[in-house]
């Protein structure tokens, strides 16, 4: 049985990418169904939910389209979460690596620095890093990544350490390969799959993370977000819950959709592997 | 033969083990020539790997000298070394673990080419598959991946992949003992064959006196880090001297009756 099929056996992978797919087609189709700016004002201010059908999510304090704001939200949403998780992944890989790899003092010095990122809660330096930079799409990613990088980095030197023993490093030093070759292209590749089997969750955590940070109006002020969406709704929380309700159920369903998806392939590859 | 190719002199290397060190290698010293083959023989635990991997400096040693080919071996470093190690290389015992789980022969064997810079790219693929043809294997392997050809294609191509930089030296490192009796032979064969035509030296580190008949010149048993007795490999296998050369000999019954054949 190949991978694809018995990803498509697991019913949870297959609700996780059902979730994720439908999150892409919104991102991807906001620009085509709600070309307008989805912070433009539509109509008349707190329209509750189902009462027109050219505004079915309702509008907001302002009168802004919920139903625009939602698809626009879930671009940024998706944008910064895979961004961060993949900056967080390459820049753990590298230090695992090179940690792993080289041992010695250079080891001693990562692991040390990844030790103190990890002292510090992960969010508390998102908050830090933004307030200090400047909300932007591209620092948020950045101070997403920073707190992430150090679980693939743990997991990326554990799995070196036991790699760079095997015969076949021991064989291409015996060729005359190059340190740096030799970590990057013959140990790396083989360390990556419990790195990767971390991706899931960091993904996720990276999409809370921003939505924490916009609630806390940290996020990129030119965009919409969902996590700004919550923190505008919370003012009416209690003459109009469907503000923070909306997103907060989109928000919801995308965390779990990339997990199960995530852990749907984490065990189809699993399996692969150990039947090889 | 004026001067050897290899003179290894006083190697020592010790492991600390829960304080004390235990010296797996206890001031060694031999010579190669060009063109022959030195058995390293020896009981396990008698470091005859951990010789093997101090020469081709995978170990660094902790006392002791390495001469290869008129130039200090130990001092080298960095590029330098790099370089060297063309002329110095290696097979090892299992095939499998030998290459990168990702690897397909075409890239095992473009490695060396590249990196020491003997084939430009466009020849390369000719001289990949010249290297495949030279140890008797098909130029139509190249596409397939490691784990697809089975142990004794895996070993030819370990030979290959060592003899791709026209080395002067390979340290055979048990390379026979993971394979099917018939591959055996055939792998034996060809290592004679390269020999005889391209005059390169094994260091052949092995436990089977059978195999070593077969294949060495000279013999060196080792015994707990130590030389206990070594000499023309027909004589002091015919009548060994010390303990534990009787001790092999005896531990190889069938020794005396074939020469490849036996290692059933």
């Amino acid at each position: 049985m190949s991978p694809l099929c018995r990803f498509l056996r697991t019913p949870e992978a297959v609700a996780g990418a059902i979730i994720l797919v439908a999150l892409f087609a919104m991102a991807l189709t906001a620009p085509l169904f709600f070309p307008r700016d989805p912070q433009a004002i539509a109509g008349p201010a707190l329209l509750p939910p189902f009462q027109d059908w050219s505004l079915p999510l309702g509008t907001d304090r302002l009168g802004r389209d919920v139903t625009a704001e939602l698809f626009h939200g879930a671009r940024t949403s998706l944008a910064v979460g895979l961004a961060a998780a993949a900056a967080a992944l390459v820049i753990g890989a590298v230090v695992g690596t090179l940690a792993g790899f080289a041992g010695g003092l250079v080891d001693e010095m990562l692991m040390r620095i990844t030790d103190a990122f990890q002292t510090v809660p992960s969010f508390l330096l998102a908050l830090a890093f933004v307030s200090v930079v400047g909300p932007s799409l591209g620092v948020v990613v950045a101070a997403i990544a920073l707190g992430a990088w150090t679980g693939p980095a743990r997991v990326a030197r554990a799995e070196v350490l036991s790699i760079r023993e095997r015969d076949f490093v021991a064989g291409a030093r015996v060729i005359g390969m190059h340190p740096l070759e030799i970590a990057f292209r013959e140990v790396l590749p083989n360390a990556l799959p419990p790195v990767l089997a971390l991706s899931s969750v960091i993904v996720a955590a990276a999409i809370l993370t921003e939505a924490a940070l916009s609630f806390l109006g940290l996020g990129d002020p030119n965009r919409v977000t969902w996590g700004g969406m919550i923190a505008e709704g919370r003012t009416v929380l209690r003459t109009a819950p469907f503000l923070s309700i909306v997103p907060g159920i989109a928000l919801v369903l995308t965390v779990l959709g990339v997990y199960l998806a995530g852990e749907g392939v984490v065990e189809t590859t699993a399996v692969r592997r150990s039947l090889s | 033969m004026s001067s050897p190719l290899l003179t290894v002199s006083g190697l020592t290397k010790g492991y600390r083990r829960t304080g004390k060190t235990i010296a797996a290698v206890d001031g060694i010293s031999f010579h190669i020539e060009p063109g022959e083959t030195l058995a390293l023989a020896g009981p396990s635990g008698s470091g005859k790997s951990t010789i093997g991997r101090l020469m081709l400096r995978l170990i660094e040693p902790d006392a002791g000298h390495i001469e290869f080919e008129g130039g200090d071996f130990l001092s080298l470093n960095g590029a330098a070394l790099r370089a060297r190690r063309a002329r110095l290389q290696m097979v090892f015992q299992d095939p499998l673990a030998a290459f990168n789980p990702r690897a397909t022969v075409a890239r095992v064997l473009d490695d060396p080419l590249r990196i020491h810079g003997i084939t430009s790219r466009r020849e390369r693929p000719r001289r990949i598959a010249a290297l495949l043809e030279r140890v008797g294997l098909s130029a139509d392997l190249v596409a397939r991946a490691i784990h697809e050809i089975s142990g004794g294609q895996r070993q030819r191509i370990a030979i290959a992949r060592a003899i791709a930089t026209n080395p002067s030296l390979i340290v055979l490192d048990e390379a026979v003992s993971a394979l099917d009796v018939s591959v055996r032979g055939q792998i034996l064969q060809l290592l004679l064959d390269l020999q005889r035509e391209e005059r390169i030296a094994y260091l052949f580190i092995s436990h089977d006196l059978g195999v070593i008949s077969a294949i060495a010149h000279r013999i060196a048993i080792l015994d707990a880090g130590r030389i206990a007795e070594s000499g023309n490999a027909r004589t002091v296998i015919d009548a060994p001297q010390s303990a534990i050369g009787k001790a092999l000999v005896a531990a190889a019954p069938k020794l005396n009756r074939t020469s490849v054949r036996d290692a059933s």
